[in-house]
């Protein structure tokens, strides 16, 4: 397998200088796609070691706390909330009820005010096709960012087929929004400013208080995507004026398949509701409501609420652990976002003159990914990292890091080095990487037809 | 009042750690066993009795809880992860 990786990089650098006009991007789009089949998903044989799980963006381990508090309702407490005349239904919703009050202990919010859903994902196409579509008579502008998540940004693809008009801001090289160019954007046509708290891909931290307190002298409803930030960062809708926020379940410790929207009541947002029904979850949500799920998500954010702090401490002193020793070995390795305006947590690093994906195989025994889960599958580079005017070459080298709960100070050392190892290796390998010890400045060459 | 003597206290934690230890999970094995110890130095100077009786009970409560879990663990264990094993690269 190495004299392949050896073989087929050759190959690609000799065409790089000596066909025809390709771009860096072209070339590293090429073994990109080579490399691409090389990672071939497969289940690990039976004494296979496990790798070491540092993807904690993509989902995380479910806290055994969160699976004691679940398993009584799956065995025994299996009735229906929603049924009125027996003991089954009156215990699964007495459950149902304590941990929709945890979860909004956690925001600061109003038990009432939270809507359990299936995920963060159809918590954001319900607020933001909800608000949109309620609101349509008069208002009929939404403002959004280019590094949102996807459902964010599928949704307003759809809002736009419907004749909506959405503004995309752009955000700054460290990865925030410039509140000017906000302000200047709402108008009164505008009913929907959507901004995630922390992203996914980069733990840039957006300065919500802000925006909602711009939001709300405006009369704009505001939503947030905080299913990377609630349970890492405390968070109040009360303090910063948000409207709208989606939790996801998964993300905090607990269960997948379950996340919630908190719908502010005063001053009343109205939503159009996506799923219809027998009018559970206050008519915007029909449906059973998954009890054993949301008992489980309750217990993950009551937990989270209790260790805030200590995570938290824990989670920056690793991630300064595996940047300070990362960067102080290997040159020319750059953080994607703001230095300063983030969560620890998560940490995207561009490794120039190495294919991201070829780093990724490389260090097999640790679970890495680059960029977020749901574009792994395309080829392209991440659009968030392209929004944050990242070069091409680096871009295509970047690799996400989570640390979370459970991260252990071995695991990180472990990463880092066996880091740095793969990338002094891959970089010998690599013809540009001589041509930079040379002296040579790559933006200059001249790549030429032949 | 007994229940607060630091035989008890002691007691507890020892109990806690061997459960902890238990934990087929590297990931959740240490987080037990870090937890518990950071826990219980960080309540090292509570002297109210009350404070004292409560943070007992959710030791208590944590120690059952633990226990469950080390045997759901076992019955649905997997391999271990890769920095269990004699370091060698």
């Amino acid at each position: 397998m190495m004299n392949r990786i050896i073989s087929s990089k050759l190959v690609d650098s000799m065409c790089v200088i000596s066909s025809r006009r390709l771009s860096f991007a072209q070339s590293a789009v090429n073994t990109v796609q080579k490399q691409k089949e090389l990672i071939k998903s497969r289940e690990l044989e039976k004494d296979e070691l496990r790798p070491l799980y540092m993807d904690f963006q993509a989902t995380t381990p479910m806290d055994p706390r969160v699976l004691d508090a679940m398993l009584p309702y799956q065995v025994n407490y299996y009735g229906n909330p929603h049924s009125r005349t027996h003991a089954y239904g009156w215990e699964s919703e007495t459950a149902m009820e304590k941990a929709r009050k945890q979860v909004a202990d956690l925001i600061g919010a109003d038990p009432r005010e939270i809507v359990f859903t299936s995920g963060a994902t159809e918590s954001n196409n319900m607020s933001i096709k909800g608000v949109a579509r309620f609101y349509k008579a008069k208002k009929n502008h939404i403002i959004t960012t280019q590094t949102e998540h996807k459902c964010v940004l599928d949704s307003c693809r759809i809002l736009e087929a419907e004749g909506f008009e959405v503004t995309y801001l752009p955000v700054k090289n460290n990865g925030l929004i410039d509140l000017k160019q906000l302000q200047e954007r709402i108008s009164p046509h505008t009913s929907l400013v959507s901004i995630m708290t922390v992203n996914n891909e980069i733990g840039v931290k957006q300065p919500i208080e802000e925006i909602g307190h711009l939001c709300r002298s405006k009369n704009v409803f505001f939503h947030t995507d905080a299913a990377q930030a609630v349970g890492k960062i405390p968070i109040n809708v009360n303090d910063w004026k948000v409207d709208l926020m989606s939790i996801s379940g998964h993300k905090i410790y607990g269960p997948k398949g379950v996340g919630a929207l908190y719908v502010r009541r005063r001053p009343r947002v109205r939503i159009e509701p996506l799923q219809n029904g027998g009018g559970q979850e206050r008519g915007l949500r029909s449906g059973t409501v998954p009890t054993p799920l949301v008992v489980g998500f309750g217990a993950a954010c009551e937990i989270a609420q209790q260790e805030l702090e200590y995570d938290h401490k824990r989670v920056t002193v690793l991630a300064n652990r595996l940047v300070q020793k990362i960067m102080s070995e290997i040159p020319d390795v750059v953080m994607n976002g703001d230095p300063e305006q983030r969560y620890p947590g998560c940490i995207n690093l561009s490794f120039a003159y190495v294919e991201g994906e070829s780093l990724l195989m490389a260090l097999k025994d640790v679970a890495l990914s680059s960029g977020s889960a749901c574009t792994s599958a395309s080829l392209e580079p991440s659009y968030v990292l392209r929004a944050i005017g990242a070069d091409e070459d680096l871009a295509h080298s970047s690799i996400r890091f989570g640390i979370g709960r459970f991260t252990t100070e071995e695991e990180v050392d472990y990463t880092v080095e066996k880091c740095i190892q793969q990338v002094k290796r891959l970089r010998e390998m690599s013809p540009l990487w001589e041509m930079v010890q040379e002296g040579i400045d790559l933006k200059s060459i001249k790549w030429t037809q032949h | 009042m007994a229940s607060c003597s630091r035989a008890q206290v002691i007691s507890l934690y020892r109990m806690l750690m061997k459960e902890s230890k238990q934990f087929p999970s590297y990931n959740y094995r240490t987080y037990a066993l870090r937890r518990v110890k950071d826990g219980f130095r960080e309540n090292l100077h509570v002297d109210n009795p009350k404070t004292l009786d409560v943070l007992l009970n959710q030791a208590r409560e944590n120690l059952a809880l633990i226990k469950r879990q080390v045997s759901i663990g076992h019955l649905y264990s997997a391999q271990k992860t890769i920095v269990e094993k004699e370091p060698h690269l």
